[in-house]
């Protein structure tokens, strides 16, 4: 039987297999994710990102319990750590924080090293993604370390964004420092049970307000005047909720997904939710056409002919926008 | 295709709370470039085999210092099969009495490492054992 088919069956180790095709890019995978393509489009994408140490598995962990035990959803976890630049190696310890969900046939949890290229693990999240999707897992959790673009790209991914923040690192908030706060459309401050939650708390709203002004102060005739932000209505603006959790107790986990469903309750509502998978289908294509074009074009290129521009290039002869017009008509004039 | 990575879960069965050996191996495997989950203290059986199939890894660590590998390793290695999970490969370090290592090797075991070998020696032994097991895969 083809893999897709077990897949669609229920088969565990097919799933488990077929992930692993997609993160080594191994040509088998892809007629199986076309063949599981029809399946997906039903799963709902959960980000979860902030900077190592701040509770995201833990907290990751505490949701996933909260949808198997309210909400009987299938769940899976995606979690994301950083290889080592150096040797390519990866130690993978997100799974410590889960224990809770092991021996629950509704979960799956697969761990995944960043490796190489930035758009590389985004592309292949994309891909464990829809794999899990197909499978009929109706929650995905995708955790990732708050660290920049790759984050950004795999939000982009998420129909709803954590960003997971936590007393006790230091005086800035890491979020803020890393730029990823503008991701979140929902903030979450972790370990309240530490001293300096209020302090953490009180830093990420005031960088809210900066975002999502509620009232402006203007001068005018030499008087500030306060006036009112444009009214909008709930449906329109999302402004992100924080909320305070203690993940290793499971305090705050059930109102905090209850913002995640309000959440995506709003994007179906005003439709978000649908813009944001024709977006993400599109980037994917885009994506693909321009692999697939590339390949095909340096096909059609002699390797010689693309040093002989190159070295122009390089020693400033053609700038990069002549380089690349002169790629293209050398297959113009072959063909 | 981009490489292939080599995988291994490294887990700790049993009721014992030490695990600097299982990290001191799991950082080696890391450095030697392979992608190591780990899954932390008093893992049971049946979550160890769990996770080795959703995590789909080449190579299973066990490190027992409890002295209950002789119950442990054959019921792992019996869920693993049942898991569909026969050609992965496994390996237990820890504090074993040479008396046992025949039978561990009998039930299927690839290596045992006592306390005093060499993280090189493990690394080296993966390395051969997964370059034979690739080379059958297709490309
Ligand atoms: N006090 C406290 N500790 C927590 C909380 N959440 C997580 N931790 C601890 O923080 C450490 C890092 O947690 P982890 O979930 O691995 O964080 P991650 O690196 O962001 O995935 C672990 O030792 C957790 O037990 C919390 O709400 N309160
Ligand atoms: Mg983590």
């Amino acid at each position: 039987m083809r893999l897709a088919e077990s897949i669609l069956a229920g088969n565990r180790r097919a799933l488990a297999r077929l992930l692993t095709w997609i993160e080594n890019e191994d040509p088998r995978g892809f007629a199986e994710l076309d063949a599981l393509f029809p399946h997906t489009g039903k799963a709902f994408l959960i980000g979860v990102t902030g900077a190592p140490g701040t509770g995201k598995s833990s907290l990751v962990n505490s949701i996933a319990l909260h949808y198997r035990q309210h909400h009987q959803r299938k769940v899976a976890i995606v979690a994301v750590d950083p290889s080592s630049p150096f040797t390519g190696g990866a130690v993978l310890g997100d799974r410590v924080r889960m224990r809770d969900l092991s021996g629950d046939p509704g979960v799956f949890i697969r761990s995944m090293a960043s490796r190489g290229s930035l758009g590389g693990l985004a592309q292949a999240t994309a891909r464990v993604v829809q794999a899990f999707d197909a499978a009929g897992y109706e929650v995905i959790l995708i955790e990732t370390v708050g660290a920049g673009q790759a984050e950004v790209d795999i939000a982009k991914l998420a129909h709803t964004t954590l960003v997971v923040e936590a007393p006790g690192l230091g005086d800035d908030v890491q979020a803020i420092k890393a730029g990823i706060l503008e991701i979140a459309d929902i903030l979450v401050v972790n370990k309240a049970d530490r001293p300096g939650v209020e302090n953490t708390e009180r830093a990420l709203r005031g960088m809210l307000e900066l975002a999502h002004p509620v009232r402006r102060v203007f001068r005018h005739h030499g008087k500030s005047m306060v006036v009112d932000a444009p009214m909008t209505s709930d449906i329109e603006t999302w402004i992100p909720p924080i909320q305070r959790t203690v993940a290793t107790q499971g305090t705050g986990v059930p109102e905090l997904v209850e913002a995640i469903e309000k959440h995506a309750q709003h994007l179906r509502e005003n439709g978000d939710w649908d813009k944001r998978n024709r977006v993400r289908l599109q980037a994917e294509l885009e994506d693909l056409l321009r692999e697939t074009l590339i390949r095909q074009l340096r096909q059609r290129v002699p390797p010689e002919t693309f040093e002989r521009i190159l070295d122009d290039l390089v020693a400033r002869r053609l700038s990069p926008r002549a380089a690349a017009e002169a790629i293209l008509s050398s297959t113009r004039a072959t063909t | 295709m981009s490489e292939r990575k080599i995988r291994v879960l490294i887990a700790k069965p049993g009721l014992d709370g030490h695990d600097r050996g299982a990290k001191v191996v799991a950082r080696a495997l890391r450095d030697a470039g392979m992608e190591v989950i780990y899954t932390g203290l008093r893992q049971t059986p049946e979550m160890i085999a769990e996770a080795a199939l959703q995590e789909d890894v080449d190579v299973v660590g066990l490190s027992i210092l409890s002295g209950a590998h002789m119950a442990l390793v054959p019921r792992i290695l019996d869920l693993l099969r049942a898991n569909g999970l026969d050609d992965v490969l496994v390996f237990v370090g820890g504090i074993i009495p040479d008396d046992d290592m025949p039978a561990l090797r009998e039930m299927g075991v690839s290596g045992v490492y006592g306390p005093g070998a060499s993280t090189e020696a493990i690394v080296e032994d993966i390395r051969t054992a997964m370059q034979a097991k690739f080379a059958q895969e297709p490309h």
